[in-house]
This record gives C-alpha cells, sequence and structure tokens, in this order.
C-alpha cells in the first residue's frame, strides 16, 4: 500500500524554510558522495584500508560484507564521527575537512543505527520532532513564551512531523515513549526520526537486523518509497542477501577493511571473491 | 470517574501539543492557584506562610532550576547551594549599591549573575560525565563557598560576614526587611515561582527543551540530529543557574532575612538534589513534590505531638522526625525509584482507566 500523503512531506517543508533533497544543484544519476583512498585505524587495528567508491544521487547503495569488515566504520567516516588518517571524502561536490556530526546533519546526511538509538524517554512524536531540530530556528526569547512564532513553527513541523507518521503507519504509537515499543516498532521510529530531517543522503545501518518476515517486507516497502516518493539518495548496509539483492541498484563488498568488489547486485553475487568472503576458502 | 478525557475532542495541532491537554487538569490548575493566591494569604496564619510556604516554593524554584540540569539534560550538579549563593550575594551588591532600583530588578538580574557563573563551571562538561562531572561541581562549590567567606568585598566588609538584608519596596509595598508582613512576601515569592514555572515549561516543551533531552538519552544521536552539545549544554547549565540564582537571592530577601555562607553550603545541594530526586527527574510537578515533602513533612510531623496531647520532649520527636522521614523516603523510592511525579501520572492513567484495570 503506497501512501500518496509521503510527497507532501516536501511540499510542506518547501512551504517552510526547509531545503528539500532537490535544490542542491545534482541531478539524480550525479556523484552525490565520493570516497577517495580512504584509510582508517584505530591504533594498530586498520579498520578501512584505502577504500574508494561513491554514491550516485537517487540510488540505493548496499554496503555489505562479513562482521568487522569496515562497514559502519566507514559510515562512520561519512558521517563525521570519525576522521580518516588518509583520504578524502567529497560531498555534493565539495571535498570537505574535518568536520563534526552535527555539521554533516547540517549537510543533509541523516541516518539509523545498528542498535536502536532512540531518545527512550521522550515520545514517538517528540522522537520526530527531535529529526527536525535543524530546521527550528525561533530563539530562546520566544521559546520561553511558547506563544506567536514559536508556537506557530512548533505547529508547522509538526505538521511535517505527522506526515512521516501517516507514511509510516505509526499512527497508534504517537504518543507512547519510546522505550515502551517493541523492536520493530522502534526501528521504524528510528527511519522516521532520520527522515524528519529531508536528507539528501539516508544511511541506514541494518535497518532489518532482528526481525521477522513481515517486519522485513515492511522496511523494505519503506526504503523503496522513501527512495522513489521523496528522491533520498540511500545507502545501507544490511546482512540479509535476499533484501539486498531485492533493494540495491549497486553494492560494494568489504572484507578486512578493503573493498574486494563494487557493481551490480547480480555481478557481485557471483564475484568469486565474495564467495570466497562470505563462505571462506581452504588453507 | 471523573478524570477522563472522553468526549473531550482536538481538532487542531495546537490542542493536541498543549501541555494541559486534559480539561481536567486545567481545572486543578486553576483551583490550585485560586488557593495559593487568595485562600492561603486570606487564612493562613504567619507560622504556616514564613516557615512553611514561602521556604516550599523557594526550594521548588531552586529544584526545579537542579531539574532542568539533571532531569532534563542529564548533567549531575553538585553546586546548587554555591549558585543559590551567587544569585543572593549578586543581589545583596547590586541592591546595595543601586537603593533607589526596584527590589525585582536586582532579583532577577542575580540569575544572569549566576548563570554566568554556571556555564564557567558547566565547560567541564563538555568532556566529561556522569560522577566526574560530579566532583567537578562540587569544586564549584568549594571554590564559590571560599568567595563568599574570603570575598569581604561581597558583603560590604561586614565584622560579621553575613549579609543583611535591607528594606525595599514593591509599588510602595514593604516587601523585604524586618517590617515586611509574611504575607506580602508570600505573595511576591508565589508570583515569581508561577511565572518562572510557566516559562520553565515552555522551554521544556519546545526546541531547547527537546534538544536538552536529546543529550540526556542518547547524545550520539542528538549530535547526529543537528544539536550542538555545547549550546545544548551550556544553555542548560545556564537556565539552570538562573533558577538557583534567582531562588538563592529569594531565599535571603523574602525569607531568611540575612545568610551567611552556612545558607548555602554543600548540605544545600544535597538537600535540593534529593527533593530532586524523591520528586521525580524530570518532571516540573515533581520539583514541587519533593520539595513539599522534604521542607514541609518533617515540619508538620514535628507539630503531631502537640496537636494530639502527647508530652514528648524535643529531642525525643526530632528522633522520630528522622527515622520517619528517612522510612518513607526509602519506601516512595523502592515503590517508584522514578519519584513521586512518576507515581502519580501512574494514579491518573489508573484513574481514566477506571474501573477497568487497562
Amino acid at each position: 500500500m503506497n501512501t500518496p500523503v509521503s510527497g507532501k512531506v516536501f511540499e510542506v517543508a518547501n512551504g517552510l524554510h526547509a531545503r528539500s533533497a532537490n535544490d542542491d544543484g545534482i541531478a539524480d544519476g550525479d556523484e552525490l558522495l565520493v570516497a577517495d583512498n580512504v584509510s582508517l585505524s584505530f591504533g594498530g587495528v586498520k579498520a578501512i584500508q584505502n577504500i574508494g567508491f561513491d554514491i550516485l544521487k537517487g540510488e540505493i547503495r548496499a554496503i555489505i560484507g562479513p562482521n568487522g569488515a569496515g562497514k559502519t566504520s566507514m559510515l562512520n567516516v561519512i558521517n563525521g564521527f570519525y576522521h580518516p588518517q588518509e583520504g578524502t571524502i567529497t560531498f555534493k561536490g565539495e571535498k570537505r575537512s574535518k568536520i563534526r556530526p552535527y555539521m554533516a546533519a547540517s549537510q543533509g546526511i541523516s541516518r539509523t543505527f545498528q542498535n536502536v538509538a532512540l531518545f527512550n524517554g521522550m515520545t514517538t512524536l517528540d522522537n520526530i520532532m527531535a529529526g527536525r531540530t535543524l530546521k527550528m530556528h525561533r530563539n530562546f526569547f520566544w521559546q520561553m513564551f511558547r506563544h506567536g512564532p514559536a508556537l506557530n513553527e512548533e505547529i508547522e513541523h509538526r505538521r511535517a512531523v505527522e506526515e512521516i507518521i501517516d507514511f509510516l503507519e505509526i499512527e497508534a504509537i504517537r504518543k507512547t515513549p519510546v522505550g515502551q515499543l517493541p523492536y520493530g516498532l522502534q526501528k521504524r521510529v528510528e527511519l522516521g526520526r532520520a527522515l524528519a530531517a529531508e536528507p539528501t543522503l539516508l544511511l541506514l545501518d541494518e535497518p532489518m537486523a532482528g526481525m521477522n518476515l513481515e517486519e522485513k517486507e515492511d522496511m523494505s516497502r519503506f526504503i523503496l518509497d522513501v527512495n522513489s516518493q521523496l528522491g533520498t539518495t540511500i545507502a545501507l548496509i544490511e546482512h540479509d542477501m535476499g533484501v539486498v539483492m531485492d533493494l540495491a541498484d549497486r553494492v560494494v563488498v568489504l572484507d578486512y577493511g578493503k573493498k574486494i568488489a563494487d557493481g551490480l547486485p547480480t555481478e557481485v553475487q557471483k564475484d568469486q571473491n565474495v564467495i570466497d568472503a562470505y563462505l571462506g576458502v581452504p588453507h | 470517574m471523573f478524570y477522563r478525557e472522553a468526549g473531550q475532542y482536538k481538532t487542531n495541532y495546537i490542542a493536541d501539543s498543549a501541555i494541559f491537554p486534559i480539561l481536567q487538569d486545567r481545572i486543578a490548575i486553576a483551583g490550585f492557584l485560586a488557593i495559593a493566591f487568595v485562600i492561603i494569604p486570606y487564612f493562613g496564619n504567619d507560622f504556616f506562610i514564613n516557615s512553611m510556604m514561602i521556604p516550599f516554593l523557594i526550594f521548588s524554584l531552586a529544584a526545579i532550576g537542579l531539574n532542568i540540569l539533571t532531569g532534563y539534560t542529564g548533567q549531575i550538579s553538585l553546586g546548587t547551594g554555591a549558585f543559590m549563593g551567587v544569585g543572593a550575594y549578586a543581589c545583596y551588591k547590586m541592591t546595595s549599591i543601586f537603593p533607589d532600583v526596584n527590589i525585582m530588578i536586582p532579583i532577577v538580574l542575580s540569575g544572569f549573575f549566576s548563570a554566568g557563573v554556571g556555564m564557567i563551571f558547566g565547560l567541564p562538561s563538555l568532556r566529561i560525565k556522569g560522577f566526574y562531572l560530579i566532583v567537578t561541581t562540587l569544586a564549584a562549590q568549594f571554590f564559590l563557598e571560599w568567595c563568599f567567606i574570603r570575598v569581604a568585598w561581597l558583603y560590604n566588609y561586614n565584622d560579621s560576614g553575613a549579609i543583611e538584608v535591607p528594606q525595599r519596596e514593591l509599588l510602595g509595598w514593604i516587601v523585604t526587611g524586618a517590617s515586611a508582613t509574611p504575607t506580602t512576601r508570600y505573595l511576591v515569592v508565589l508570583s515569581v515561582v508561577v511565572a518562572m514555572t510557566w516559562v520553565a515549561s515552555n522551554i521544556i516543551h519546545g526546541r531547547i527543551g527537546r534538544s536538552w533531552m536529546m543529550i540526556r538519552d542518547m547524545d550520539i544521536a542528538a549530535e547526529l540530529m543537528g544539536v550542538r552539545p555545547l549550546f545544548a549544554k551550556l544553555s542548560a547549565f545556564a537556565v539552570s543557574s538562573f533558577y538557583c540564582g534567582v531562588a538563592g537571592a529569594m531565599m535571603v530577601f523574602f525569607w531568611l532575612g540575612a545568610a551567611e555562607v552556612e545558607s548555602f553550603d554543600v548540605n544545600h545541594s544535597f538537600l535540593i538534589l534529593f527533593m530532586v530526586i524523591l520528586g521525580g527527574l524530570g518532571s516540573l510537578l515533581g520539583s514541587f513534590l519533593g520539595a513539599a515533602f522534604i521542607w514541609m513533612l518533617p515540619i508538620i510531623i514535628r507539630a503531631v505531638p502537640d496537636i494530639i496531647g502527647l508530652n514528648i520532649n524535643a529531642a525525643t520527636v526530632e528522633h522520630i522526625n528522622f527515622m520517619i522521614i528517612g522510612g518513607l523516603i526509602i519506601f516512595f523510592l523502592i515503590i517508584e525509584p522514578h519519584g513521586l511525579a512518576r507515581l502519580w501520572a501512574i494514579a491518573k492513567q489508573k484513574l481514566r482507566v477506571w474501573p477497568f484495570p487497562y
């Protein structure tokens, strides 16, 4: 069931002051993010070694690999949590220097976490509102009175948040503290929080870990809808190969911090290095 | 039975995101305000107003201040007493330098001094968390106490080392000093507390309050959503210290009348922290409940033997008091670790669905 209402998220947002995913001057199919020769090590542990790949605007790019391959580290580099010792990240055509995560957020990168990282003391609604932090600008003075501009801003964003709640079909748990929700719904709320920021690039770190088949199908549908209806570029880490092969436009495969394959799902599937990495080779 | 939201439909987001969405809550708040502003000043005797209501309101305000920092932002502090002291001494200095200025102006400005000092001592929170942060706020406590003793300029070089509140008027009413009546002082304190509670509630329900709670619940995700930890933590320290500073200034000017360093020692920091923990971290209502429990209950228990005609000597009553209060604190924390405010929330939930269990 596709919810046509989701397209309104951007209409509402454009009516405000926000930047939508489509006004950054990069056409679909152009390079949105390029990682060039990135290396990252923690002491003697080389988490990422000379990895280079690109993410094209509008695609779903999967990053796969066995445990400890460096997938999450790669996302953390893109996010600005880690700073690579070598190599560069170019986002929207600009080579970037050392940044903090909140700067990545303001450039339009949003993400979900492998272990759900919601704000447990807050309701679903507040969690998704939290995703809109960067879009709210009323200063302390107006906030003190919760009147006039501050209240109007709050209500405008509430409307945008409700679009996301509709889109993800979580109306019933709007006012429930997220700590009380089952795992599958928490993952969904986390996706909602990331979407609330209206990202250009959405990083999903194992969005289907620990889910049953039905929940996986729901989540896959949401990811495809986000990609096609909102035009959001998605980078996805996932262990379920069936999901990856179905969803991803292109796949990059990491093993022990190195890139071992990159290409269409069907190509990667047949690649001998990938098969060896997953199944092991006789020594 | 009467506490139901059935039939109260919300047709717009403003109504749905109201701070008290249920009609009965709004009626209850209005009722409490009417009692506080009309009935207590009219019927309350001097002892009740001066020894119970005024300190209860002032400690509630300080507890709100600490709750903003500890309950909403997750930064534990033991410097509350000292920040209250900064407010008190700042207010004293300002009103001695400008004696003709309306007393409410130095009271409010003293909050800004406290906020500035709080932000400086909040800087370590950018690097350290939890128990380690307690230690640095403890350093603030001891350093500021030292200042209150050693920097004689702060108490106008008094031989006693104490600050004594001069007589000041507000719109023609004497509100501070020995000749101010308890009722006048009570009404001033009550107005300030009500106004500041309303402001605190607005901040907490808006963007800034959300960014504090984001830092508290998951600081990594908060940073990723665009919250700058520097701004969020320091603004929490500033607002929290502002509230504590105003509470400290009011404590001296509207309640004690004179104070020295002992009024702002670490025991006070603990007292306010206990109020916050017992009342409920992250709850404005909890700040009031905690202050009422810890300040008013001992006074009530002390009065009981007299009322029922038992002749017990004062020292024994005091010991029994400690035992009862200590026991009750443990009892309440065992049945609900999240404090009295959570107990109240659970009770309300049960009322809403009564007579069914859910």
